[in-house]
């Protein structure tokens, strides 16, 4: 059995690991712009798999699946704006508002895809999903050829994504404007920031970045929708976002270390060592929690997060 | 050409809260280069009036002209397209900012892209042009309060503001800060400038001002020029009838040590030594005033007595016995009450009402049948001391937020003051609040001396400590400078001592 753990797997664990990071990377560096503007993002996962049943009933019924993956980045970005309403226009608690985003959508998702999709005999239906392409002779390259230049579009996007989230979030006029409503919005208020827009901005772009996640796993990784499909990639996303202290190339980062324990785990299974699955399963969890512990003591929450702001 | 001279002009303004009305047809002008006073004690609608002028509240009625032109300022962007700044009391900064990342943000002549190389040098060329220090490239949040500042009137600055509005700007600052500060905006006037100056406090709207212009109650009283006018007569104007500056110390008997204090060391919250080799006693009946400027020390002694603070080495007795290092509850047990110097974050918990605050000391002895409170115990209870403490609430239910900065204070010694305490360590019991509650606040702690009560009393204010303690120490750098007799006590030795510049010997 050990044999198998050669060259060949491993580059096939770091082909994967592309793969596995791409929707924990997007869902991220979106938490990460909602949680620097100051707002817990919790329906994060529910965003996410509402991106996965839109995303797929798109590509299902038009046959396009670029329309189906911005589609889902809008359905992401509805559930933003609504999130934007409770916390910030309403004031409502981010937690509370979160999950109940979360719960609806989940129950949503599945509901959208019912009344469009008839299901036989449970079992799913599927589209032709998005296919991996080759960058011209360098996607022939040995070892690095099927690592980086054999990838899905979606992951060179998410990655471009990040860096530009990064410049935008650091170098930027905005992105200090974004910087300062999470920290102290009344110090943000006062130079004429308007901190309730911006609030709507950053959780638009997470919903939307979170709704495009979603469709990279109905529409690249699977090309079918199920239920709970998402199985706590959200989650991941809120933790990975501490890990990252909220600064998005550290994000690719961890999106990477995250996605190459989930890729190695599933290679794992395909192996066929004799352990149960549910074990495999369990490891990027675990490791969410290890990595937290070692590294949310040193972590600076955006000192206004879960405050809603309310001028005197 | 004529009104070019009046810099603003707020006409007939009106501003009603629930309940309240915060300004009542307020009339006010400032001249091009004037320093302008807003004197007026907490809550008489000096802040209310300035953030209509910078465009935080929406004014009722009224108009506005700035420099002869009637402006319509519906927030502070509009304020500050208007060449209008506002400090504000407490600081709008973002503490992991740079002070340039502060001073640039949300600045309307930034690129897309920050330049942030430009903005430092000109940050630096206004920084010298007004003849302040800055390090641009320091985070906000390892300034000094006096630095943090200098960095909201850069943001002014760098923004082109002629008029610059500071809501108690000293406060929070050390004496020789506040010099420096006084000596930043006579540059700004000189230059043509106008500063609108908002305080409570005579000493310094008589030393900084060209005109004062005082509020009571919602409502000017007068506009007079500081050549025309007295520390006395400003006073008189501001409460509303005459204040007595002079309290008249009740002869007491001093009795036996209550608090013995035996070469003490104490730790502040970065592990340096704060308080080093203090000596000191208490006697019962006595007032003993810690003197000095803040951050030397005084806050880490209390904290050490009453117990909230690890003493590194030395000892303190109360009554004779030995309470070094015993934890808080068994203290207050033996009757140590404590006024902490931040009554809104350690001393209240300002989110619950007033009379779960008034109860927190004593709701053991509320407890009746098994754990349950005795409701109409409290009840009674927080009544009696609302009453006898003229806190201004509407009911014992109200939300302690609610009340106003003196009514707080009087919520906190009133709670300290219930268990009638043997020892009483009171750090800044007047800072921040209005000449009313200044005196009322005093009169309280002397009267507790009456009774017997040994007080600590610490505090910035000369005067509060030479007018109300029996014997004055003098904290610099964590040391006892000297300790002496009030009546042997000379104003100019005890600065000399607060600066590090002389000390007695033991």
């Amino acid at each position: 059995m050990m044999q198998a753990l050669n060259i060949a797997f491993w580059i096939s664990v770091l082909t994967m690991t592309f793969r596995m990071a791409t929707p924990l990377l997007l869902g991220t560096v979106g938490e990460a712009f909602a949680e620097r503007s100051g707002i817990l993002n919790l329906g994060i996962e529910g965003m996410m798999l509402m991106g996965a049943s839109v995303g797929f009933l798109m590509g299902y019924i038009t046959g396009n699946l670029w329309l189906g993956v911005l589609m889902a980045g809008i359905s992401g970005m509805v559930l933003g704006v609504l999130m934007a309403f409770l916390t910030v226009t309403l004031g409502a608690q981010q937690h509370v508002s979160g999950l109940g985003i979360t719960i609806m959508s989940s129950g949503l998702s599945f509901y959208l895809y019912r009344l469009n999709v008839p299901t036989p005999g449970g079992i799913p239906i599927t589209v032709k999903s998005f296919e991996p392409i080759k960058v011209p002779l360098l996607a022939d390259l040995p070892i690095l050829g099927p690592i980086f230049f054999n990838q899905y579009e979606l992951v060179y996007i998410s990655i471009i994504i990040a860096i530009v989230s990064f410049y935008l979030l650091y170098k930027t006029d905005w992105g200090l404007k974004i910087r300062a409503v999470g920290e102290n919005p009344r110090a943000a208020d006062t130079v004429g920031i308007n901190v309730f827009r911006v609030r709507y901005i950053c959780l638009t772009y997470a919903g939307g970045l979170a709704g495009i996640a979603g469709s990279w796993l109905s529409l690249a990784q699977s090309g079918m929708f199920l239920p709970g499909m998402t199985t706590g990639r959200g989650w991941i996303c809120i933790a990975l976002v501490v890990f990252g202290f909220w600064n998005p190339l550290r994000i690719l980062g961890g999106a990477m270390l995250f996605g190459g324990i989930d890729a190695f785990q599933l290679s794992l299974q395909a192996v066929g060592f004799k352990i149960p699955y549910q074990l495999f399963l369990m490891m990027p969890h675990v490791f969410t929690i290890i990595a937290l512990i070692l590294v949310s003591r040193r972590a600076i929450y955006p000192r206004a997060l879960l405050k809603p702001y309310r001028r005197e | 050409m004529i009104n070019e001279e009046l810099a603003v002009k707020m006409v007939g303004i009106t501003k009603r809260f629930p309940g309240v009305i915060a300004n009542n047809n307020i009339n006010f002008e400032v001249k091009r280069g004037e320093i302008h006073s807003l004197l007026g004690e907490n809550g008489a609608g000096k802040t209310t009036l300035m953030n209509i002028l910078y465009g935080l509240y929406a004014m009722d009625k009224g108009e506005i002209y700035i420099y002869g032109e009637k402006v319509d300022i519906g927030s502070p962007k509009d304020a500050i397209k208007l060449g209008i700044g506002m400090i504000h009391q407490h600081f709008t900064l973002v503490p992991p900012f740079t002070v340039t990342e502060n001073i640039i943000l949300g600045y309307e002549g930034n690129n897309l892209i920050l330049k942030t190389d430009e903005a430092e040098k000109r940050i630096m060329e206004l920084a010298e042009k007004y003849g302040f220090e800055v390090d641009p490239r320091k985070k906000v949040m390892y300034l000094s309060v006096g630095e943090q500042q200098r960095v909201e009137i850069l943001k002014a600055l760098y923004r082109g503001a002629k008029i610059l509005i500071l809501d108690e700007p000293t406060s929070v600052l050390t004496p020789p800060e506040t010099k420096q500060l006084f000596n930043i905006l006579r540059r700004m006037a000189d230059e043509g400038k106008s500063v609108i100056f908002i305080s409570h406090k005579l000493d310094e709207v008589m030393e900084i001002s060209d005109r004062i212009t005082v509020l009571r109650k919602g409502k000017v009283v007068s506009t007079v020029s500081k050549d025309e006018t007295s520390k006395r007569e400003l006073a008189k104007m501001m409460v509303g009838r005459e204040v007595i500056f002079l309290l008249s110390r009740p002869e007491v008997e001093v009795g036996e040590i209550v608090l013995d204090v035996q070469g003490l060391f104490v730790l502040d919250d970065r592990g340096l030594t704060a308080v080093k080799n203090v000596y000191l006693n208490v006697r019962r009946g006595e007032i003993l005033g810690i003197a000095g400027v803040a951050g030397n020390g005084q806050k880490e002694l209390a904290e050490a007595i009453v117990g909230v603070r690890k003493a590194l080495k030395g000892k303190i007795f109360v009554e004779g016995k030995n309470v070094t290092n015993r934890p808080p509850y068994e203290l207050m047990s033996m009757g140590i009450g404590y006024i902490t110097e931040d009554r809104v974050g350690k001393g209240l918990i300002i989110d619950l009402t007033v009379k779960e605050n008034l109860i927190s000391k004593v709701y053991s002895a509320m407890t009746r049948k098994l754990f349950f409170l005795d409701k109409d115990l409290a009840e009674r209870y927080s009544k009696w001391l609302i009453k006898e403490f003229d806190i201004v609430a509407p009911s014992p239910e109200t939300p302690a937020k609610t009340l106003s900065g003196g009514n707080l204070q009087k919520l906190l010694l009133a709670r300290e003051l219930a268990i009638e305490p043997t020892l009483l360590v009171a750090s800044q019991p007047t800072r921040g609040l209005d000449v009313g509650a200044t005196e009322y606040i005093r009169e309280r702690l002397l009267e507790q001396k009456k009774r017997g009560t040994a007080i600590l009393l610490i505090s910035e204010d000369l005067e509060e400590i030479l007018g109300l303690s029996d014997r004055v120490a003098v904290m610099y750098e964590g040391e006892i400078m000297g300790v002496l007799p009030v009546k042997d006590a000379n104003i100019e030795d005890i600065g000399l001592m607060m600066a590090g510049a002389k000390r007695l010997n033991r």
